[in-house]
């Protein structure tokens, strides 16, 4: 199996490459590019994202073509993809954070900024906080209710359809902390930061 | 809920993690990064790399650590020390650091906070204050490890980093700082209540009780600290356990 990782120049990726690297270790064939015919040809995809949400759409749209191979890959011939944090918000029609800003417009809803509650809640919300897990989702196949996973993040996606939610997160209020549509994937807590239970969860998704 | 961290920071010099007392009598105390993987295998939070060489020739070093380290430890690393400019950042982030420190630097121009945030976002970048009481409830930055004063408050310069995009404050108390009497309490309540993102306690620890006072009288996110745990006096699990029967939430 060809998995990639898509590397469009937008924040640090180094994290993602070595947790995927230790899952991946003589099992999956892993690869790190922005090369569209490697992307189009590939098993699964994962797109991470740091830095705003702007910051990460623009990148893409730098790449010509990325945005339509993404799009073939994960809309029209619905293979896997996992979204980390950025990675996951960008699935939404709209985002805030710096300015009005589209997204792929894959999963209908909206990036936020985290009510923060006037003060009462610092932002970023960074550091470890259990998930809620909402429905079954194939990322967390014996991953444990309330599981600790690592955030960093000051917005939060909100998806029109609250079926595709997977886990929730407390922090000021419910948050969005993974979603689950047919063939996508997406969490705003990074696996990869995430200790051995994340490291499970890239496991799952390697595992599809 | 989100729980309080409990961040083990080694102090690197010249590729040895070394521990100081009032940031100048060193001790050797091992390698960086086996110690990183023994901290992250006991369940610490997050691992501090403070490179306190951080002369220009040396930078390899790090990087190099960084890099190790990275391969074999899968939670937050960050990594502070002669952090001066964007190149510097890029280059730590690419041999896998997660979140770099900028103290010096950011004292001497705070737009290049501004820059780094906007570059790499604020969750990567922490922003380390050391202050040393002036007088009444007044504290005052110090640069270059501890050695220069400055004149600035450290609230006001607290709030302008908050300002400036820093996402974290990691706040040393110089007066405190390898004594093992206990974080200066004062300050970081004066600083928690200035400004709206995490702050990490740092300086001072020698009990758990510290921690503790830390985060529930200081009100900081995370607490740091270094001679507790080199030593073999505690273990991070130690410390969650301590913390947890005192009601105050960890992730255990």
């Amino acid at each position: 199996m060809n998995v990639t990782i898509v590397d469009y120049q937008s924040g640090n990726i180094s994290s993602v490459i070595n947790s995927f690297t230790e899952v991946a270790k003589g099992k999956v064939n892993l690869e790190v590019t922005s090369d569209i015919n490697k992307i189009k040809s590939c098993d699964k995809i994962v797109l991470p994202g740091q830095g705003s949400f702007k910051s990460c759409v623009d990148s893409l749209h730098k790449i010509s073509g990325l945005v339509d191979t993404l799009r073939d890959f994960a809309i029209t011939n619905k293979k896997p993809l996992l979204g980390i944090c950025v990675g996951l918000q960008m699935f939404a029609d709209v985002g805030y954070e710096e300015a009005e800003t589209k997204g792929l417009g894959w999963i209908a809803g909206k990036v936020s900024r985290i009510d923060n509650q006037n003060g009462k809640f610092k932002l970023p919300h960074i550091g470890w906080n259990e998930i809620e897990i909402q429905k079954e989702s194939k990322i967390f196949k014996d991953i444990k209710n309330k599981s600790h996973m690592y955030f960093v993040h000051s917005y939060e996606f909100i998806p029109d359809d609250k079926s595709v939610i997977s886990a929730t997160t407390d922090y000021s209020s419910k948050i969005v902390c993974s979603v689950e549509k047919d063939n996508l994937f997406g969490t705003q807590f990074h696996p990869e930061k995430s200790d051995k239970i994340g490291l499970k969860v890239i496991d799952n998704f390697l595992k599809l | 809920m989100l729980k309080n961290r409990i961040i083990p920071c080694l102090d690197v010099k010249d590729g040895r993690v070394v521990k100081g007392i009032n940031f100048v009598k060193l001790k050797d105390a091992g390698d960086p990064v086996e110690q990183a993987k023994i901290y992250s295998d006991g369940g610490a939070d997050e691992i501090c790399f403070l490179d306190i060489t951080a002369s220009n020739e040396n930078r390899e070093t790090i990087i190099d650590i960084v890099r190790k380290t990275a391969k074999e430890c899968f939670v937050p690393l960050t990594v502070g020390g002669g952090v001066r400019t964007i190149q510097n950042i890029t280059d730590l982030l690419l041999a896998g650091a997660d979140k770099v420190s900028i103290n010096t630097a950011a004292v001497k121009n705070v737009d290049f906070v501004k820059e780094a945030s906007k570059k790499f976002g604020s969750q990567c970048i922490v922003v380390a204050i050391d202050a040393k009481k002036v007088l009444g409830n007044k504290w005052e930055v110090f640069t270059h490890g501890g050695r220069n004063k400055t004149g600035i408050d450290a609230v006001d310069f607290a709030k302008k980093v908050e300002e400036n995009g820093a996402g974290e404050i990691l706040l040393t108390s110089m007066d405190k700082d390898g004594t093992k009497s206990g974080y200066d309490v004062d300050l970081l309540k004066t600083i928690t209540n200035s400004t709206n993102i995490p702050v990490i306690a740092s300086g001072g620890v020698g009990t758990l009780d510290h921690l503790y006072d830390g985060i529930v009288k200081g009100g900081a996110s995370a607490v740091l600290a270094a001679s507790i745990f080199h030593y073999g006096e505690f273990k991070i699990k130690d410390a969650k356990e301590y913390l947890n029967s005192k009601n105050v939430s960890v992730r255990l």
